[in-house]
Parts: C-alpha cells; structure tokens; sequence
C-alpha cells in the first residue's frame, strides 16, 4: 500500500503539489509513481524561467527499467529546479515527497482545487494498479 | 493468465513484482531490481528459469542432425559434458534462436528460449526429417540459475555430497548429471555460477532452501541488465530471423570449417561474408548523464546511420551502456538521438563488465 499524504493535492498523471506558505507550489511525484517506475536513475528538470501550463510536460524521470514524462499539475512560472536531485536520482525512490523536482509561481492558484485530494488520489490509483 | 512456472507461489510469498514475459508470468524484481544487480555481481543470486526450453536429442545421427541445424559445429564437443553456444538459422541466415548444447551421455541436450519454444520445435522437427533422430522436450524439468561469484561455493553447503563434488569439479561451460539432476557451469551474467535442471517436483523444496540460506532471488529485470553489462545477445531484440549472426556479434558461433559441413543458412552466410556488407553490434557508452534504450537513432559522423537494440543504467558503471548495431565502417565515437537531442557516445566492444570488473 502506497503512502499518500493527506496535506497535499495529486494530479491523475501521479504527481504531488503543495501550497507553500509563501503561495508557491512544490511538486513531485507520488509514492504510488515512483514504486511503479522501480529503481529511479535520471531526471530531466524544467528551466528556472519557464511558463508551464497546467498538465504540460515538465520534464522525465527514468527507471532501469522506462522513461516517464513529468506534467505540470497546474499552469505557472517555473522559480526553481531540485538540482540534487539529478545527482542522486535515487532520492525519488527512498522519500518520494522530500524529493521535489521543481516550484512553480501559479498562474491561477484556483487550479489547485481541481486536483486530487488523498482520498480522490487514492481511488484513482488504485484503480490504475 | 499467463503459463506458471512450479514457482509462482513462492514469487509471490517473496514479493515478486510479476511480469508476463513471453507468456509466462515471470517476477521483474522483488524490491529492488539494482540491488539485485549488485548482489548478482558482488555474491551470488538465484533465478527461476524454469520457463526455458529443455530439449534431449537422440539416436544414431544425433551429431549429424546437430552439424546440419546449427551453425556451430558440435562436434567441437569432445569431452563429457562440454558446452557450446550456437545460433539456429533459416536458410536466408537469419536466426531463429539462439540455444546452449551440452555433450551428454546418449545424444545432447539442447537448452532454447522460452519465447520461442514453438517455432524453435517446429524447426528442429521440420529439420530431423531424413535423420535418425529423436526429440524429446523435458518439460518436467525445472530450472534455477544460481549466479554469482559465490554461487558455486554456497550451493554445494546445500546439496547431498556427490553433488557438491560435481559442482567442485566442473569445468566453465560444462555441464554434467547427478541422480535426475543436470548440473551445468553456465550462466547469463559474466559471473561464475551454475544452471541446474531438476524434476519440478524438487525444485519448490530446493529452492526455498537456497533462498534460506541467504541466497537473494533475482528477477527478470536485473537478469537483462546483468546480461547486457556482460555484451550477451537478448533473442528478439538484439537479433532475430532478419538479422544475420555477423550483425549480431556472433561471428565467433560459426565453424566454418570443415567447409563441407553444409548447416543450414550456410549459403547465405556465405554470400554476406564475401559481399563484406553486414553491419556489426558494437557497445556504447554514454558519458553523460540519461539512459540509451532500444531503438533509439544512433549516428555516425560520414559513415552513416544504426539504432540500439538494447539500452539501459548499467548498475556496475553507473552509466548508462547499449547494444547497437551500427555500420561496418563505425570509429570509436558516435551521436545517439535522445528525445530530440543528440548525446555523443563512445563506441566500444560489446563486453562492459566479467567477474564484478569494469572492462570499458
């Protein structure tokens, strides 16, 4: 059973966003992801810069085994990149909800709303497995 | 539902992670695919490859079977038990697989995939016709691979003691019988260690006895990245019936001589080996971060164009490391298209890692 925290909001592509005090988003992927992927062994950030629109690629994460796209959960400027996270890769696996892969500035914060809550996250998941 | 191997249920009891593989249900992994990896290299491991085709050839023209079917030539084969690594080709040269044959003591014992296992017996039955032989698949054998560099030493603690002498004394690619059981010094990793055929209906018990005694069951997944560090051919993927054994690093499998040994697929091979036109399997290492996976665009500056046939993370190099296969006139450098963008790699022979050391 994987773990999903109840103080974050998931998008159905298995990513993780939190609101930060601050009214920036950090987001990640989610447990659930990162056990179906296996053995995590590179990152592709998106640029410190760049305008994601909600559900756009963001940048990939690869396994031993595949290469998975990472989408924005919700549209925003990106301000800053995890550049931990593309030397040790491995992190996504052990704390997938330390490992965050990048912050966004949103665009509308109201397309927070239109995310997963755990339980809704839970479900699709579940579903997915 | 996939075909089960006698082991599933214990997969499952070990937290398998199951795949279908060839219409099998086969485990990936069962935590940790790179941990399996390294303890593969670094101790020893045990993989259920009890999916795998067994096949005893027999009768007075055995050999002479053998020599016409397979490229390699069996009568290389002169002491009890010795082992030979050969493709089956059609008659265009291309291969329908690629197998291992053990010397036995009333013909020879034939080992092919599993994926295959259809084509290959209608091949080998369609071939036998004008022979004296006789086929006989063992599907009530079971087989583990225990690899490693302490897999010889930890599996003979647990076997009765002529076994464990047997396991002491084998030569590298030799494999011989104890009782109903077949031990061979084989393997698909570039480490030492055995492959045992055994009845199913030892294999749950004795398996569950290796894995008691420390030996970590190893899945599928670190099986192919094992076997790629290690420069072997993956059937169907680095090569198939379009695709010649010069293209696939296989040169070495084919006894040309005697020249009046007429194999199947021997004419074609011939004609391509004059015509000087087959491309060649080369590895490839990138140096930058990203993972090389099959059939991705591999270019070669003023030579031309290949693509990989096999790419992964090699957990030894901690790079990532592919098979490709590329023209013949391929220097040491190349370009590979990853996601739009071309990432240079070195070019280098198809054998990265033998016994735990890094040979690129």
């Amino acid at each position: 059973m994987s773990d999903i925290p109840a103080d974050l909001r998931y998008a159905a592509s298995h990513e993780w966003a939190r609101l930060e005090m601050d009214g920036t988003v950090t987001v990640g992927i989610s447990d659930h992801a990162q056990e179906a992927l296996g053995d995590v062994v590179f990152v592709e950030l998106p640029e410190v810069g760049q305008q994601l629109t909600a559900g756009q690629e963001a940048g990939v994460v690869e396994s031993v085994k595949a290469a998975s796209d990472i989408y924005a959960p919700i549209g925003g400027e990106v301000i800053a990149v995890n550049e931990a996270l593309t030397e040790s890769p491995e992190n996504v696996n052990s704390d997938p909800y330390g490992s965050w892969f990048f912050k966004l500035k949103p665009s509308d914060e109201a397309e927070l709303d239109k995310l997963l809550d755990a339980d809704g996250y839970k479900a699709a998941s579940e579903a997915d497995a | 539902m996939g075909q089960r191997t006698p082991l599933y249920d214990q997969h499952l009891a070990f937290g398998a992670k199951m795949v279908d593989f060839g219409g099998w249900d086969m485990p990936l992994h069962y935590g940790s695919q790179v941990e399996e990896h390294h303890q593969v290299r670094r101790d020893c491991g045990v993989f259920d490859v009890s999916h795998m085709t067994v096949v005893d050839v027999s009768g007075a023209q055995a050999t002479a079977y053998l020599q016409h079917l397979l490229a390699n030539d069996v009568a290389r084969l002169q002491t009890p038990g010795k082992a030979l690594y050969s493709g089956m080709l059609n008659e265009r040269g291309g291969v329908v697989d690629d197998l291992i044959v053990y010397l036995a003591e009333n013909g020879y014992r034939v080992v092919v995939n599993a994926a295959t296992r259809d084509k290959d017996l209608a091949w080998m039955t369609r071939q036998a016709e004008g022979f004296a032989v006789e086929l006989n698949e063992r599907a009530d054998l079971a087989m583990l691979a225990i690899q490693g560099p302490k897999a010889r030493a930890r599996t003979a603690e647990l076997v009765t003691s002529a076994r464990a002498s047997l396991i002491n004394e084998l030569k590298p690619f030799q494999g011989l019988p104890e009782g109903d059981w077949f031990i061979a010094r084989t393997g698909y990793t570039g480490e030492d260690g055995l492959e045992i055929m055994l009845p199913a209906a030892e294999v749950t018990a004795f398996f569950g006895e290796l894995v008691g005694a420390g030996i970590a069951p190893i899945g599928l997944g670190a099986r192919d990245t094992l076997r790629l560090e290690a420069g072997m051919n993956l059937y169907g993927q680095d090569m198939d019936e379009d695709v010649s054994p010069l293209a696939a690093n296989m040169a070495w499998t084919i006894a040309w001589e005697p020249a009046g040994r007429d194999f199947v697929g021997r004419q074609a091979l011939e004609a391509q080996r004059s015509a000087g036109d087959q491309p060649r399997l080369v590895g490839l290492v990138l140096e930058e971060r990203g993972v090389l996976r099959a059939h991705q665009v591999v270019r070669v500056e003023g030579v031309g164009e290949g693509e990989i046939t096999s790419g992964s993370f090699s957990p030894t190099l901690g790079k990532s490391i592919a098979l490709a296969r590329v023209p013949a006139a391929t220097g040491d450098r190349a370009e590979v298209e990853i996601r739009g963008k071309w990432y240079p790699v070195r070019v280098v022979q198809p054998n990265f890692v033998r016994h735990g050391k890094a040979l690129i």
